[in-house]
């Protein structure tokens, strides 16, 4: 594995069954663990620069499981509202002695530029809409938990791909893992260059989910979007959104997945969300277990220099 | 087994068991655990990954035959246990399984394959705890090669081998190896 995770793509097909089956032993373990020991004395510090709960909170829960001591820096209300720059902000962590920081940022490639700052170990916990790895690892741990292997299955990814860190992270992994990804959205939301990526596009969602092993409904992103890329929510929602009636047009086994937090009533409604074949819950759950599976891979073993 | 395997195989490697020998020392261990444990009433055997778990299983269907029911079995990682973690790459983890009832006023008997250093035991008891409160604990190895760094002491031993600290004992299981035997040879080979 790579010194630090920042995209999907530095992750070989190896790397993603290693974190994958790691994260299916601590899950395994027939009754709750109440903690385990192995990162006693180290320190990750949850860098948030965005507003985060789902993901901020399953780190810490992760770190805190395998012992690590936990420093929350948020942007709100700290050295940053007076004007500190990222860098100095790293500076200032590492001096504190800071082993792994999990960063949140608006902007993509901020976790990037710290790994030239910091000597400690660097988790992309999404950085504008660029990558959310670990969110493509614990979906795709979803996947195989539910439909039990990802070669071949057939992946729907719909809504707004174009800010989507979620999309960009998943179709990378996924297509490491050999899953057909299918991406589908509004011609004003699809990315630039999509061809390029290592999946199909479509605009006919209802086409789409006949032949879906899973569906991922993406959020509709209303804080990103600087322009009008649909008419009313109500057009989006008739085009794109995933309701009961089009919930009957999936094959028998295929499972619904959306990354939170949900706008119910626009890209999903809630008696979707709220249905058997939705695993919004179990994702996470499933978030925890896979943090703890990176955090210990990350920082468990040695320290090798030459990766 | 290891007779009837050609010898290219083992270059430089010396049996120290075989697959025979392996067997009667189970059957003795297997012997010893119900005359310790009067008839195994309450044991869990638990294999400590890899080789530990075949053995631990080996050990309750020999305890079957001997006494009408197989005694309980599982497997129990001790990675996130172990104190040399930071000297070497993240290892993947094993398997723990504990059996349904779990290990709750039982006599737990762990079961490895070698006993060194006694830091593997350690971590395993370290593991158990998280697990439950067993009523006791015993220890069960196929081979003690001696060389204690911590004060463990294992309660059934198939064979004490006298080793150098440099030499290696590899143990091979029919399981996962294709043949029993118990191998010893110089490091770095």
């Amino acid at each position: 594995m790579n010194r630090h995770l920042i995209s999907a793509a530095d992750l070989s097909r190896d790397d993603v069954l290693l974190i994958l089956d790691t994260a299916a032993e601590l899950a395994s373990v027939g009754r709750p663990i109440r903690k385990l020991p192995t990162l006693r004395g180290l320190t990750v510090v949850n860098l948030f620069y965005e507003d985060s709960t789902r993901t901020r909170t399953s780190f810490e829960a992760a770190a805190k499981r395998l012992s690590a001591d936990v420093i929350n820096f948020s942007a709100k209300g700290s050295s940053v509202a007076k004007g500190e720059s990222l860098k100095d902000t790293a500076l200032t962590l590492e001096a504190m002695g800071a082993d792994a920081i999990v960063i949140r940022h608006p902007a993509s490639g901020a976790p990037l530029r710290l790994t030239n700052w910091v000597s400690g170990k660097v988790v992309n916990a999404g950085d504008g809409t660029h990558e959310h790895p670990t969110q493509a690892l614990l979906d795709a741990f979803t996947i195989r938990q539910r439909l039990g292997a990802l070669d071949g299955t057939r992946v729907t990814i719909v809504g707004d791909v174009l800010h989507s860190r979620v999309a960009r992270s998943n179709v990378l992994l996924l297509a490491t893992l050999g899953a057909e990804v299918t991406l589908v959205a509004p011609p004003t939301l699809m990315p630039y260059a999509v061809e390029a990526w290592p999946c199909k596009a479509s605009y006919d969602f209802d086409t789409e989910l006949r032949k879906s092993d899973v569906v991922m409904m993406l959020r509709v992103q209303q804080e990103r979007m600087s322009a009008a890329y649909f008419p009313t929510v109500r057009e989006y929602r008739r085009r794109y959104g995933l309701d009961a009636g089009r919930m009957a047009l999936l094959p028998e086994h295929a499972i619904v997945m959306h990354p939170g937090p949900m706008n119910r009533g626009v890209e999903i409604a809630a008696e979707v969300a709220d249905s058997d074949r939705s695993t919004i819950v179990q994702q996470v759950a499933n978030g925890v277990t896979v943090r703890m599976a990176v955090l210990y891979l990350m920082l468990g073993g040695a320290t090798e220099e030459a990766a | 087994m290891c007779a009837m395997r050609p010898e290219p195989v083992h270059e430089g490697w010396k049996a120290v068991l075989s697959g025979e020998e392996i067997r009667r020392a189970l059957s003795r261990i297997a012997h010893e655990i119900l005359e310790r444990t009067h008839g195994g009433e309450g044991i869990v055997l638990l294999g400590i990954p890899t080789r530990g778990v075949y053995l631990a299983r080996r050990l309750s269907q020999r305890i079957g035959e001997f006494e009408g029911t197989p005694a309980s079995v599982g497997s129990l990682d001790v990675t996130m246990h172990r104190d040399d973690l930071r000297l070497r790459p993240a290892r993947a983890l094993q398997r723990t399984q504990v059996p349904p009832d779990g290990v709750d006023g039982k006599t737990v008997v762990l079961v490895d394959d070698v006993l060194f250093s006694g830091r593997t035991i350690r971590a395993a008891l370290d593991a158990l705890n998280d697990l439950g409160r067993p009523r006791t604990v015993q220890l069960a190895v196929l081979v003690d090669r001696g060389h204690r760094e911590l004060p463990i002491r294992a309660d059934y031993v198939g064979k004490n081998l006298p080793t150098a600290q440099r030499e290696r004992v590899r143990v091979l299981l029919e399981e996962i190896d294709g043949q029993d035997c118990v191998l010893l040879g110089e490091r770095d080979q």
